[in-house]
């Protein structure tokens, strides 16, 4: 199962992207965002970092490189997209996630570990997370605040595409442990067709012990075992 | 000719900043704010001279690109 990790001018968690993928033992290679194929991955991860030095808005002008295209088409047919943080950005421009991110409610650039609650396993990028465990993964963002309108929210709520929210270490949802305002603490959503996903926080930064944290690693284990059953269902 | 675009943030969307620089004009003895909304002031100079169809252009390029309609309004005036 390979995994493309875009690169636009300013992304700065590509290559932690691309290490945790390896260290879990699948392949991984860059794509540079003036490419317009993404050649034959089956997942595409969109990393975190400053795009285009977050003018205009975060992500506003990478949701229009070339590659984008692709990413659509590729989502289009069902392909797995998952952005992390400026990735989570970028995906909510181009329209792939419904919503928007805006800058946390207090102005402050949160830097810090978060506990999340997974809403669903069912989910490609979220089905190995244990019903009831909290994930403890770092955030770092100045505009990490979810936002979306009254009608989107009840549709999320709805189709159950909210998919991890922050909580305490309790795994209580409340204002305290919200770090950035956003709504219904919301951390990570997907999409109607459950194809592609965007999170505030970095799970490639959770991936192993050393780092503080291994529990980023069921996201990334629960795409793949998506993908296997996805392989094992076309292989039938 | 010369557009000139203002992006202010929508009604129902927080405005720290808007918040933050009330704060600090009450703070500073400034009285009666009732609130502040900071936005986004954008001037693009063109060449030709059909408002009509640089109107029409620029509408689109803003409402694509230029403001977030998830949570931006924006002004067009063209000169």
């Amino acid at each position: 199962m390979n995994f493309a990790v875009l690169q636009f001018p300013a992304s700065n968690c590509d290559q932690d992207a691309l290490h945790a993928i390896r260290l879990l033992g699948h392949p991984a290679r860059y794509v540079w965002h003036k490419e317009n194929s993404l050649g034959d991955a089956d997942v595409v991860i969109v990393p975190g970092g400053f795009s285009y030095g977050d003018y205009l808005r975060c992500g506003a002008i990478a949701r229009f490189s070339p590659v984008m295209q692709a990413v659509k088409q590729f989502a289009d047919n069902g392909g797995l997209v998952i952005g992390i943080c400026n990735g989570f950005q970028v995906l909510t421009e181009a329209g792939l996630l419904p919503g928007a991110l805006i800058r946390n409610r207090d102005l402050q650039f949160h830097c810090e570990h978060i506990f999340l609650k997974t809403a669903t396993t069912d989910s490609p990028f979220t089905n190995k997370i244990p019903p009831g465990k909290l994930l403890r993964v770092p955030i770092a963002h100045g505009e990490g605040c979810y936002f979306a309108d009254e009608e989107t929210l009840a549709r999320l709520k709805v189709n159950n595409q909210i998919l991890w929210q922050y909580c305490d270490a309790n795994g209580n949802l409340t204002d305290t442990a919200n770090p950035n305002g956003a709504l219904l603490n919301i951390a990570g959503i997907c999409n109607e067709r459950r194809n592609v996903a965007g999170l505030m926080p970095h799970p490639e930064r959770a991936s192993e012990e050393i780092l503080g944290s291994a529990d980023g690693r069921l996201i990334f284990e629960s795409i793949f075992a998506a993908l296997e059953k996805k392989t094992a269902a076309k292989a039938a | 000719m010369k557009a000139k675009i203002i992006i202010t943030p929508k009604k129902a969307v927080v405005d720290p900043q808007g918040k933050t620089v009330q704060n600090a004009l009450e703070q500073m003895g400034y009285k009666g704010i009732k609130a502040v909304h900071v936005g986004k002031y954008l001037e693009i100079e063109l060449d030709g001279a059909d408002k009509e169809t640089a109107r029409q252009a620029l509408d689109e390029a803003c409402h694509r690109f230029l403001s977030n309609p998830v949570i931006e309004d924006y002004k067009l005036e063209i000169e």
